[in-house]
Formats: structure tokens, C-alpha cells, sequence
């Protein structure tokens, strides 16, 4: 038996704490919400990765997944709805050295911002998109969602939804995004790695992360609890790395393949801009500088 | 054209209005644009499309108006000059954006050149119905300062002085132009580099320990931090405090608004701007403003010639309306006559600031061309009896 006195109990910090911004605790997210833990999956990506956080914007639109700006302690803005990303757009564009998240959700990215969605990958703007897809408008109570499976129930479709939802890797793929994965709030550790390795990337980067809506998408469809949700996850979620993206449709309460299935390079927006400019006008070509269009 | 690193194009031109707001815009320091065509405004980014890769500048052509207007308030939070151009169909879509940018206190550039409405209305003919859409078009309570030209000179100076104004205000600030001075070509003159007046927004000095995002200076205007300057401060289109805090009470929203509307309106004074000719001892004052305000003078003309004592009133400044100038001149004339391309618009501020004392007379024009004098004449002569 050891004679050493007890340890004085520590209070111990979880890990993300100096990266949240502890003064708006607590956060407006419901129990067993999965945006919580992707936030922390992007936080300790940055961490790990070892960026220099002052460099690093955060933009949301409107939603539960639209406050994640109001809560990570980086420069962060909580936009529009459905358009973050051309906000995101012009602020890389005009300060081209940050890395800039879009951390947002699917009715925000997809539904009513979709058709920035597709042209900033069509241009391969050179965003980090982050979309938290809960199938479903959790902020307004639970309305159907463009990723609504078909035949799930929301509270616009009590009958159940009949519209074919998007399959987010596949829109993203064709429209041109140069890395796609998806993965489910249960794989922290691959999502961590898979933020890792896009922020390593440059050009349009999304990763869908399936979450929980306990209150209304697990309870309109009768799913059971959190822990419930979870376990789904854990016994449907195939992970198949480099899938056909045309064959990832999520069905209701079916299969969800998850991995990373596209990772390829393609120059930029502001790449092409610049070869161009600089093959046309030569030294007459004045780009813009890194750290923006500011004029002192 | 020279490129030329400050941007500006000294010399005398032969332009139309919507360059001279291009070359304005450059002249000013602006360094991003993003936009999507519509008539008649596009001339505007073609122009700047052109001469920005040799300055430096970023010109985007967005999927649409709603892209344009968030891609430019995101730029500005870099510290960059921005601007976006558009006519009426795409001054609607804007309007959620343009909120956004008030509510933020962002400084941008929103030119509308206006064509004829409502909807598709007369893409490619004249119109200056948008003046109280400009002042109320996004939904809730903001500031807005909105300017007019009356030719490409002023097309030039305006836009130069709407940057200053948006810098000095962390505001949107709208140029109205109207589709006959965007396209009507003429002189403009533009003064060398040092002779332009140029504003950049007051940006902070202190600690990001000691920051907060909306705290407000003497003027009411928050001091600007730039995104990645280590500041890592958070904006929002919610109601927010000081910290930039999402804070969700009657009290805040209170604080928020009143502070907002208040940077305009109680600075009103240092916003305001118009030119007045012959008011005193005139028994009508003729109030115009835009590509009207030309029309008018040769109204003015032909009733001084049948012996009627007609001022004028040009509006440079719409928006906040001078309405301590319409207050002390209703005291003393007999009645204001507004001729304008609406069917009665910015007439109606002339009669609640005229407040019953002077009568108030419009003149309108439903769009597609410009007032005949005569018709703006027999007005004034009716109004003077």
C-alpha cells in the first residue's frame, strides 16, 4: 500500500476548451445532437495539424449546424441563410493565405444554398465545405429536408416524404469538389483524419457528416433515443473507401457508406485565375496579394 | 488603357456613367467585385473586369445576385474595398444580403442602376422607381445612405464618395443611378491620385484581449478588425451585443437597432448633401434629383421665362432625405413641385417634411423615358398660382 498522500484533485480542461468559446456556454444544442462532437472533430484536426489559428475562418449560414461559427473561438461568422458560401468565396478570394471552414448544414448548404453549392465546386473555389446532415430542418421543428430519405417522416410530410433526397457526395463529385467523404457522427477518429487530410488539400473540400436529430428526426420516425442512433450508425455505416459516388443514396434506416471517395488534384479558382492572367499579361499581371486587397 | 498601380485614370475622358462608376470605384481603392450581368448596369463590371488584373483586383462573376451580394461583404471583412453592380430584378435579390451588411457593419458598394419596374419591367429604358426600396427593401429597422448622379461626372465623383461614406459609416451605401446616365456618354474628368479624397475605415488598435467587435466610438461607428489579424472576434446577422454575442432579449435588440439607425440619422447632417439655385425669395421650389434633375432645369427655364420666381433642389444625397432643408423651406415658399420616373415616391417625404406648410406637387413619370419639360413646366405654373 502506498504511503503517498492522495493527489489534490486537478480540475482538468477537456481538451477543446481553449478553441470554444467558453463564455457562450451552454450552447443551444439539444441532447445526443451530433454537431457537438463534429465541432470537435474540426477543432482537434486544426490542433493536430498544428495551423496557426489566427489564420483560420469559420463561416455558417442558418440552422443548428449554422451556430457552430458562434461557438469556435476563431475568427467566425454566422452569415446568411443558404449563403455561406459565396460569403466564404469572396473572403478567401480577398485574403487568399487563410484556410476558410464553411461549416454548415444540409437544408442550409443544399436546400436553399444549393446553388452556390455546385458553382463554387464547379469553380473549385478553395473552401473546406463541412455539412452536418441530420435529413432534416432542425432549427424550425423538423420540416422535410432536401436529404429527407424517401419515406421518412417530417413535419411537413407527416405522411412521409416522397421526394428522391440528394445524394451529397454524388452532387458534390459531379459538380467537381476535388475531395468528397462522408462519414457518420459515430467515426470520430476517421472523420478527425479525414479533416486532417482536407486541410492538407486546397481547392473545393466537402465532407458530409451524418448526425443525430434525436428530437425530431428520431422521434417523428419513432428511432428511439440518442444511444439508439448511435447503434444504427454503428451496424448500417459501411465504410468503402473510393465507391462509385453514384451508388451512395441513403435509404431510410438502410445501409449509409461511408469513406472517402474522391481525392484528386485540380487547380484552384485563383490558380486558374493566375496562370491565366500571367499567360495572357505577362508581368503586366498584378495579382492579389495573401493578405488581401487592403490598401493602407 | 495604362495600367497603373493606384488605379486611377487621370485625364479628361469621353465615358459613359456606368465607367466613370468604374473608374470611380478604382479610384476609390476598391479591389473586389462580384456581380452578375443585367442591363443596364453591366457595362460597369466589363469596365472593371478589364483593368483589375493590373491592379491587383479580384472581379468574380457569380451564379447570381444573392452570391454577389455575400461574396462582397465577405471580402470586406478582409479589409478590402467591395462592391457590387446590378439593376432592379437584382437589387430585389440583394436585399437579404444588404441587411446582412448593415446588421454586420460592413463597409460595400451597392449600385443600382434602375431600369423601369416592377419585375422584368423595361430592362434597357430608364426608371427611378427604386428609391424606396433602396431606403426600406431589406426587412427590419437599418441605416442606409444613398447617393444619385446626374451624369457620368458624378458618376465618377459619387462612387468615390459612396466608398468614403461606407468607410466612414461601416455601412451599405447605395448609388442610384438610372439607366440614362449610365448610358449617356459625356466629359468626365478625373483628378490625379493626390487630389481624390480617399477614406479607409477606422480599424483597431487595441489588444484582441481588450476588442469587442461592436463596442461603439464617439460617432457610434465599432472599430474594424480585419479576419486574420489574430483578432478572432465573431459577426453575426442575429441580434447581438458588444462581444458580437448572439443575445436574444427586447433590451439587446433595442441597444442593437437604435445604434444602428442612429449612425445615419443623428449624423444625418454630415451625410446630407444637395445643391440649391435661386431658393430664396422663390414662391416654388423644384425638387429633383438624378437624370430628372436635368429635365427639370429646362422646365425651371421656361417657367422663369412666363415670370414664375422657381428655386431648385437637387438631391445628391436621397437617403437619409434633407429634412431640415424641406422643413425651413416649406415655411417660407408656396409649394414644392418633384417631378420623378415613379408613379410618387420621394414626393411623399417631401410632404410629410413639408408637414402641410407649403402644398406639394409631383410630377410622375411611370418609366421608359425621361419628362417632358413643358409637362414639368405647366406643374410649376399651376403650383405658383
Amino acid at each position: 500500500m502506498s504511503t503517498e498522500p492522495a493527489p489534490r484533485s486537478t480540475e482538468e480542461q477537456h481538451p477543446i476548451t481553449p478553441y470554444v468559446r467558453m463564455d457562450r456556454m451552454p450552447h443551444i444544442w439539444c441532447p445526443t445532437c451530433g454537431i457537438g462532437t463534429v465541432v470537435k472533430c474540426y477543432v482537434q484536426a486544426l490542433v493536430e495539424e498544428k495551423l496557426d489559428l489566427d489564420k483560420v475562418a469559420v463561416v455558417s449560414g442558418i440552422g443548428c449546424t449554422g451556430r457552430v461559427a458562434g461557438y469556435v473561438k476563431l475568427d467566425s461568422f454566422h452569415t446568411t441563410h443558404g449563403r455561406a458560401i459565396p460569403f466564404a468565396t469572396g473572403l478567401k478570394l480577398c485574403r487568399p493565405e487563410l484556410l476558410v471552414t464553411v461549416f454548415s448544414g444540409d437544408g442550409d448548404l443544399v436546400g436553399i444554398g444549393g446553388n452556390h453549392f455546385i458553382h463554387a465546386a464547379r469553380r473549385n473555389q478553395d473552401v473546406l465545405v463541412i455539412l452536418v446532415n441530420n435529413f432534416i430542418y432542425g432549427m424550425t421543428g423538423g420540416q422535410n429536408a432536401p436529404t429527407t430519405p424517401l419515406g421518412a417522416k417530417s413535419s411537413t410530410m407527416f405522411f412521409g416524404n416522397f421526394e428522391r433526397p440528394f445524394s451529397l457526395p454524388h452532387l458534390a463529385a459531379s459538380s467537381g469538389a476535388t475531395y468528397v467523404a462522408r462519414w457518420t457522427s459515430l467515426h470520430i477518429r476517421r472523420l478527425t483524419r479525414s479533416i486532417r487530410e482536407a486541410v492538407r488539400r486546397k481547392g473545393f473540400r466537402f465532407i458530409e457528416v451524418v448526425a443525430p436529430c434525436s428530437t425530431l428526426y428520431a422521434r417523428l420516425n419513432k428511432l428511439g433515443t440518442g444511444y439508439d442512433l448511435m447503434k444504427f450508425y454503428h451496424d448500417f455505416s459501411e465504410i468503402r473507401n473510393d465507391a462509385d459516388t453514384s451508388e451512395l443514396d441513403i435509404e431510410f434506416q438502410s445501409r449509409i457508406v461511408c469513406g472517402r471517395f474522391v481525392d484528386k488534384e485540380r487547380p484552384t479558382y485563383k490558380e486558374s485565375m493566375d496562370a491565366h492572367y500571367e499567360k495572357i499579361l505577362g508581368s503586366r499581371y498584378v495579382p492579389m496579394k495573401p493578405e488581401g486587397g487592403w490598401i493602407p | 488603357m495604362t495600367a497603373e498601380p493606384s488605379g486611377v485614370l487621370t485625364g479628361i475622358h469621353y465615358l459613359d456613367g456606368d465607367f466613370a462608376c468604374g473608374e470611380g470605384a478604382m479610384a476609390a481603392g476598391c479591389r473586389f467585385v462580384a456581380g452578375y450581368p443585367i442591363t443596364p448596369s453591366t457595362e460597369v463590371v466589363e469596365r472593371i473586369g478589364r483593368r483589375f488584373p493590373m491592379m491587383g483586383g479580384i472581379f468574380i462573376q457569380m451564379e447570381d445576385e444573392l452570391a454577389s451580394m455575400a461574396a462582397i461583404v465577405g471580402a470586406a471583412w478582409t479589409g478590402t474595398k467591395t462592391m457590387t453592380v446590378t439593376s432592379g430584378p437584382g437589387f430585389s435579390l440583394m436585399m437579404e444580403n444588404i441587411g446582412l451588411a448593415a446588421m454586420m457593419e460592413v463597409p460595400c458598394v451597392v449600385v443600382n442602376v434602375q431600369r423601369g419596374g416592377p419585375s422584368t419591367g423595361l430592362p434597357t429604358m430608364v426608371g427611378q422607381a427604386d428609391v424606396m426600396q433602396a431606403r426600406w427593401g431589406s426587412h427590419g429597422d437599418y441605416p442606409i445612405i444613398a447617393l444619385c448622379p446626374q451624369s457620368p461626372q458624378e458618376a465618377f465623383d459619387l462612387t468615390v464618395e459612396a466608398f468614403n461614406l461606407a468607410e466612414t459609416w461601416r455601412t451599405p451605401v447605395l448609388l442610384l443611378m438610372d439607366e440614362c446616365v449610365g448610358h449617356m456618354t459625356e466629359k468626365v474628368v478625373i483628378p490625379p491620385a493626390s487630389e481624390i479624397r480617399v477614406v479607409n475605415r477606422r480599424l483597431t488598435d487595441k489588444k484582441p484581449e481588450a476588442y469587442r467587435p461592436y463596442e461603439p466610438d464617439e460617432r457610434g461607428v465599432p472599430e474594424f478588425a480585419r479576419v486574420g489579424d489574430g483578432y478572432r472576434f465573431h459577426a453575426t446577422g442575429l441580434t447581438h451585443d458588444e462581444r458580437g454575442y448572439p443575445i436574444m432579449t427586447a433590451e439587446c435588440q433595442a441597444r442593437t437597432v437604435r445604434r444602428l439607425v442612429d449612425k445615419v440619422r443623428k449624423n444625418a447632417d454630415r451625410i446630407v448633401r444637395f445643391e440649391e439655385q435661386d431658393v430664396e425669395g422663390a414662391d416654388v421650389v423644384v425638387l429633383a434629383y438624378g437624370i430628372t434633375a436635368r429635365v427639370a432645369r429646362a422646365a425651371i427655364d421656361m417657367a422663369r421665362a412666363q415670370g414664375v420666381k422657381v428655386g431648385f433642389l437637387r438631391l445628391v444625397v436621397l437617403w437619409p432625405f434633407p429634412e431640415a432643408k424641406i422643413r425651413e423651406l416649406a415655411a417660407r415658399i408656396r409649394a414644392f413641385v418633384v417631378p420623378e420616373i415613379n408613379l410618387g415616391q420621394l414626393v411623399l417625404e417631401v410632404e410629410r417634411c413639408a408637414g402641410g406648410q407649403a402644398r406639394t406637387c409631383g410630377v410622375p413619370h411611370a418609366g421608359g423615358g425621361v419628362h417632358d419639360p413643358e409637362e414639368i413646366c405647366r406643374v410649376i405654373l399651376e403650383a405658383a398660382q
